[in-house]
């Protein structure tokens, strides 16, 4: 992987986190607390997934015209990279747990990802800029969504609110790498195709504190635990990851090329 | 060498167009793909001969999907091809472009129309509900079967990526709404 370029980088770090997302949440297909809410986390994980879509097939034409001698696909990416190769925040990873989990878990990366495609449709790479601005508007439904969810939950029964509380203990800790940059990060930058992901950590905040503070929740404290490093961002994941890869790329890699 | 004339190109782009707006959206079957505002447009290259130096009709249409997952796009690219080679356009490409992104607004009123009379309420006009702000309601949403205006959002999301579920107070019936977007 290290003879791609940066961009790529970048790209298959915004691929990787909507494709895993996505199928984290299509994990709930048919097993939703009530039918519109199966039908709803349904709907997201089919954006998230048609997100990751657009950006793998940008990927694969930037990596071929780099490496002439490759022939990189959209499924190339998603099925044929290994744990390590995978670019996505450890967040996205993490097992559903309870719908208080799986909802958390979805407002803090629909808050992020709301902030970063709205960023990078300033990017000078016009097809990012593009993808981003097609993305932003399904995001904006995740967020009002999620955040919904987040205060009927935290405001609602001494239950939701208690089970609201362990998903912050479960995954509070691993927002942190939202805004740790990487050095694919840092580079595409320099030439305004990305942006430092720093920049958008007090808007993060403040959207998180509000929607918080409507659900009764307790903002965590500045000492929380807290992951230091852009660990999923460079490929050091959870060990959640690797089973999410091993269905997802079973039948792709039984049956390479498989076509139906 | 042989000029096609603009009068020819306009002639083959208004019959691309035409057999463009015979194709429904396979999800929202009473739609058109222009209905639905997802094709941009139909551009024909002028000037080009084939090696008979007879006029040679190549191009591109551009379409645009409505949601980035939307599961019909391969199909209906897969409906373009074989319309357009039916009636022998045999150089036309199709392009998917993503900017400026779909948007309600592009939705024909001929085609608001006969989603109503198919049971599925139609875009309001003005977008309303397009931002993060939360618990938010779309004003007076028409129910497609008693015309009553007194009903209730039950989910943002509904059967297809670019429905919402409502309720109808009046008459009690659920219903699909194209949520602005």
């Amino acid at each position: 992987m290290s003879s791609y370029s940066q961009a790529v980088s970048l790209l298959l770090h915004l691929a990787d986190n909507a494709l895993i997302l996505g199928h984290r949440n299509s994990e709930w297909t048919g097993h939703g607390p009530v039918l519109e809410q199966d039908i709803a986390i349904s709907n997201i994980a089919l954006d998230l997934v048609g997100q990751s879509r657009n950006f793998y097939q940008y990927a694969a034409e930037k990596i071929n015209s780099e490496n002439p001698e490759y022939k990189m696909t959209e499924d190339g990416l998603a099925y044929f990279r290994d744990a390590w190769d995978f670019k996505n925040c450890l967040l996205v990873e993490q097992t559903n747990g309870d719908w208080a989990k799986t909802i958390l878990r979805q407002f803090l990366f629909s808050n992020h990802q709301y902030l970063l495609y709205d960023a990078l449709m300033s990017s000078k790479d016009e097809q990012i800029a593009a993808i981003s601005e097609k993305s932003l508007k399904e995001t904006t439904y995740h967020l009002r969504w999620s955040s919904e969810w987040v205060i009927r939950l935290g405001d609602g029964t001494e239950e939701s609110h208690d089970r609201m509380l362990n998903a912050i203990a479960d995954l509070w800790k691993f927002t942190g790498e939202f805004f740790i940059a990487t050095n694919y990060e840092l580079a595409v930058k320099k030439n305004a195709i990305g942006i430092d992901p720093s920049a958008l950590k007090a808007r993060w905040q403040e959207k998180l504190e509000s929607v918080f503070t409507e659900a009764t929740l307790p903002i965590p404290a500045q000492d929380a635990p807290m992951l230091t490093k852009a660990s999923g961002k460079t490929g050091a994941h959870t060990e959640a990851l690797g089973f999410i890869l091993s269905e997802m790329q079973f039948l792709q890699r039984a049956y390479p090329g498989g076509m139906w | 060498m042989t000029i096609i004339s603009s009068d020819i190109i306009d002639g083959e782009v208004k019959r691309i167009w035409k057999l463009l707006g015979e194709i429904n959206d396979p999800e929202v079957p009473v739609l058109s793909i222009v209905d639905l505002g997802i094709v941009r447009a139909v551009q024909i290259t002028p000037g080009i001969t084939d090696e008979f130096n007879k006029p040679l009709i190549k191009g591109v249409v551009r379409i645009t999907p409505t949601y980035s997952g939307c599961p019909a796009m391969d199909m209906i690219r897969m409906n373009i091809n074989m319309a357009l080679l039916e009636e022998g356009f045999k150089n036309i490409s199709i392009e998917t472009v993503l900017s400026p992104a779909w948007t309600t607004g592009w939705m024909s009123e001929h085609g608001k129309e006969k989603l109503k009379s198919y049971g599925i309420a139609p875009p309001n006009p003005k977008q309303q509900v397009c931002d993060t702000r939360l618990f938010q309601e779309e004003e007076a949403i028409q129910c497609p079967r008693c015309r009553s205006y007194h009903t209730q959002m039950i989910s943002q999301f509904g059967s297809t990526a670019c429905k919402a579920l409502y309720r109808c107070l009046d008459c009690q019936e659920p219903f699909d709404y194209f949520k602005c977007h």
